[in-house]
């Protein structure tokens, strides 16, 4: 039995025995005491009538002196009685509120009511613990690719903003301290249904705990993190944690990335991008020149290493030294950057590019916008760090703004919601920019200027039911078939199939003469929409009968035998 | 010595000695069962039950459950005895006795059962 019981029985043990006792007097005394009737006989009241009349006394309904008028006696006895009984009553109401009142007693009853919900669950789904702006945009991207989702997050104010928001589904959540192993056992981490816990929360220390419970209580579970700082990545990692995401490292790779291949740049952030944002137009920073990179703590260290990979000349401004350390091999100043001087001491106007790196988004602010007035030439990156100065960055005439938040969950969206996407990732890697370039204005041609869909399909039963009848028929069908505008055969759908999985091994953009098997698997980009009219010819047979052959099929068996 | 636990076992071992005070004598003859008795007996078991409240250990359990049954039966006996003596208009008559002694004698067999694991429960303490 749930300890809410318990906890109920024992807090209610002392009223209800006072009540017990406080009936017990007066109903024996009732029937103890003699009456006079209207003649004068003497009678005495049944333990029947004595239960009935104390029964609405106490509870204070009172319907009067029955069966008899009272005699003094008796109604001196009924006087005590009313306050001995009423008192016990107010008193066992009393504890019984102010239990269901008690902070404590409420989130034993909410807990024990979210596990019980947590065992119900059919389907897998992924324990999000933290729902601040990373952990919301994950659930939203996981809800949209069809999976499921559970989140835990210390902040109440958080967990009312879940449930206030339109999702397709019902999420729940727990406001709980996921740092205690007991509230992920409750979210279900080891039942079996839990695909994978991610630790977004805002404390590197909260997600290196949630990480070694998963990992000790259940090392079968994936586990992703975040990490804000090498110490904790390395224990997180020795722990077997699965994906330890550093938003400075994962920024630092992005830029070098579009230093070496600018169009590769572009399609990943269209590629990966949350749903329903304005892709963003391309940017080329400058791979030639000096940089000047303000702050040197764990951003600026990052960027510093990746673009001295690049052997670029690298200007470091740092105003703690002695906290942070200097750069080796490269020119360092000391200062903080927002004045007018040290930028002038590292060179400011010969330099292209800057970094404006610092953990503090006024500096930032204040850098970018001083370097613009001494060289309107520039390059330049923002680090943001508070969420809440969005709007400050946007106004910023800046090339590139760090944003953690969204790094993190577009990272986790491509891991949990489109793996086949994170494979695709890796492959492009070792492309050129020709090809990357290639396939971003192909991307660009068939998707406006919201960021594409992009889904995975499975050749199944459940998912291309039409494709996989066909199969059995003997057809072979291509990618072409399927792809075909269904009101325009000449013409194919908007869309690129990125990835093919299956038989014939892993293809990137597989071409259109690919024959499908059971159990392939396919990564799309298209625009919003085009998963609808496609999802006609993966489940309609008629509609894929029409666009194999260009007929369509006679329906009725009998007109069938009379045509043929 | 705790307290707690002879309190416990007075209410519980009185509760089966008033039951059995009740419950002998001639099953159909009203005056070998006063109704005071019978009364004693309800309260004694009620306090009885809620004494058993918030036991989390087996023992626990199966004690609230004895004293549950016996209970139940009693009130089904108390029951009984109202409507014979109020609602039929007949008064009370042999075979309505007969009924609430031996719905008192099943709540009896209850309230020996809880003894009984009161006992084991002692000797399995040892101390």
């Amino acid at each position: 039995m749930d300890p809410v019981f318990f906890i109920v029985f024992r807090r209610m043990r002392q009223p209800l025995l006072m009540l017990i006792v406080a009936y017990a007097i007066a109903i024996l005394g009732l029937t103890l005491i003699p009456g006079k009737d209207a003649d004068g006989n003497v009678w005495h009241m049944g333990f029947f009538h004595a239960f009935y009349f104390v029964s609405y006394m106490a509870t204070t309904i009172g319907f009067g002196e029955i069966p008899n008028e009272f005699s003094d006696a008796q109604r001196m006895w009924v006087t005590f009685s009313i306050y001995a009984t009423v008192v016990v009553w107010f008193y066992a109401i009393g504890t019984l509120l102010s239990l269901i009142q008690n902070k404590g007693f409420r989130q034993a009853v909410t807990e024990m009511r979210f596990a019980r919900h947590i065992k119900s669950l059919r389907e897998r789904f992924y324990l999000v613990c933290g729902y601040g702006e990373t952990g919301s945009e994950l659930v939203r991207a996981l809800i949209d690719h069809k999976q499921h989702a559970v989140v835990i997050d210390i902040d109440e104010t958080r967990i009312n903003e879940l449930s206030l928001e339109a999702l397709r589904e019902h999420v729940p959540a727990l406001c709980a301290d996921a740092r205690r192993p007991v509230h992920l056992i409750e979210a279900g981490m080891n039942n079996g249904k839990c695909a994978g816990v991610v630790a977004v929360t805002n404390s590197n220390e909260a997600n290196l705990k949630i990480a070694i419970t998963s990992k000790l209580l259940n090392p079968s579970t994936k586990v992703i993190c975040r990490a804000d700082s090498h110490d904790y990545e390395a224990n997180m990692a020795s722990f077997g944690t699965d994906e330890i995401i550093d938003p400075y490292d994962t920024f630092a790779i992005m830029l070098a990335t579009a230093l070496q291949s600018p169009c590769l740049y572009v399609l990943l952030e269209w590629l990966s991008g949350a749903a329903n944002e304005n892709i963003h137009e391309p940017v080329y920073p400058p791979a030639k020149g000096k940089w000047i990179v303000c702050g040197y703590g764990r951003f600026g260290k990052a960027i510093f290493e990746r673009l001295k990979d690049e052997d670029i000349e690298v200007v470091v401004i740092e105003a703690t030294p002695e906290k942070t350390g200097k750069p080796e091999n490269a020119r360092f100043v000391e200062g903080r950057g927002t004045e007018a001087v040290t930028l002038k001491e590292a060179g400011i106007e010969d330099a292209t590019g800057l970094v404006a790196g610092t953990d503090n988004d006024a500096n930032n602010l204040s850098i970018i916008a001083t370097a613009l007035e001494m060289n309107d030439q520039l390059f330049t990156i923002a680090r943001k760090n508070l969420s809440e100065n969005k709007d400050l960055y946007e106004a910023l005439p800046c090339n590139m703004v760090m944003n953690p938040g969204n790094i993190i969950a577009n990272k986790i969206r491509v891991l949990l919601a489109t793996p086949m996407l994170d494979s695709f990732i890796g492959l492009a890697y070792y492309q050129d920019d020709a090809w990357a370039c290639e396939l971003a204005s192909r991307i660009s041609g068939v998707i406006d200027d919201v960021v594409p869909d992009i889904w995975e399909i499975r050749i199944d039963s459940e998912e291309a039911y039409a494709v996989i009848e066909f199969i059995k028929r003997g057809f072979s069908v291509t990618l072409a078939d399927i792809t075909r505008n269904r009101y325009d055969t000449e013409s194919q759908l908007n869309l690129v199939i990125l990835l093919y999985r299956g038989k014939d091994g892993e293809l990137l953009l597989p071409s259109d003469k690919q024959v499908l098997y059971p159990r392939d698997r396919l990564l799309i980009c298209s625009q919003r929409g085009v998963r609808h009219s496609m999802e006609w010819a993966l489940q309609n047979q008629n509609v894929l009968e029409f666009l194999l052959t260009g007929k369509t099929p006679i329906q009725s068996t009998l007109l069938r035998k009379i045509l043929n | 010595m705790n307290p707690e636990k002879v309190i416990f076992g007075f209410f519980i071992i009185l509760a089966a000695t008033l039951n059995f005070g009740f419950f002998i004598g001639e099953i159909d003859n009203p005056d070998h069962h006063p109704v005071y008795e019978l009364f004693f007996v309800v309260v004694v078991n009620l306090i009885a039950t809620i004494l058993k409240f918030g036991d989390r250990t087996q023992m626990g359990a199966l004690l609230l459950a004895t004293s549950l049954v016996a209970v139940l039966q009693l009130i089904a006996a108390s029951v009984i005895w109202g409507i014979a003596e109020y609602a039929t208009g007949e008064g009370m008559t042999p075979v309505m006795m007969a009924s609430i002694v031996s719905l008192s004698g099943g709540a009896l067999m209850a309230n020996v059962i809880s003894v009984v694991l009161l006992v084991i429960e002692t000797v399995m303490m040892r101390r």
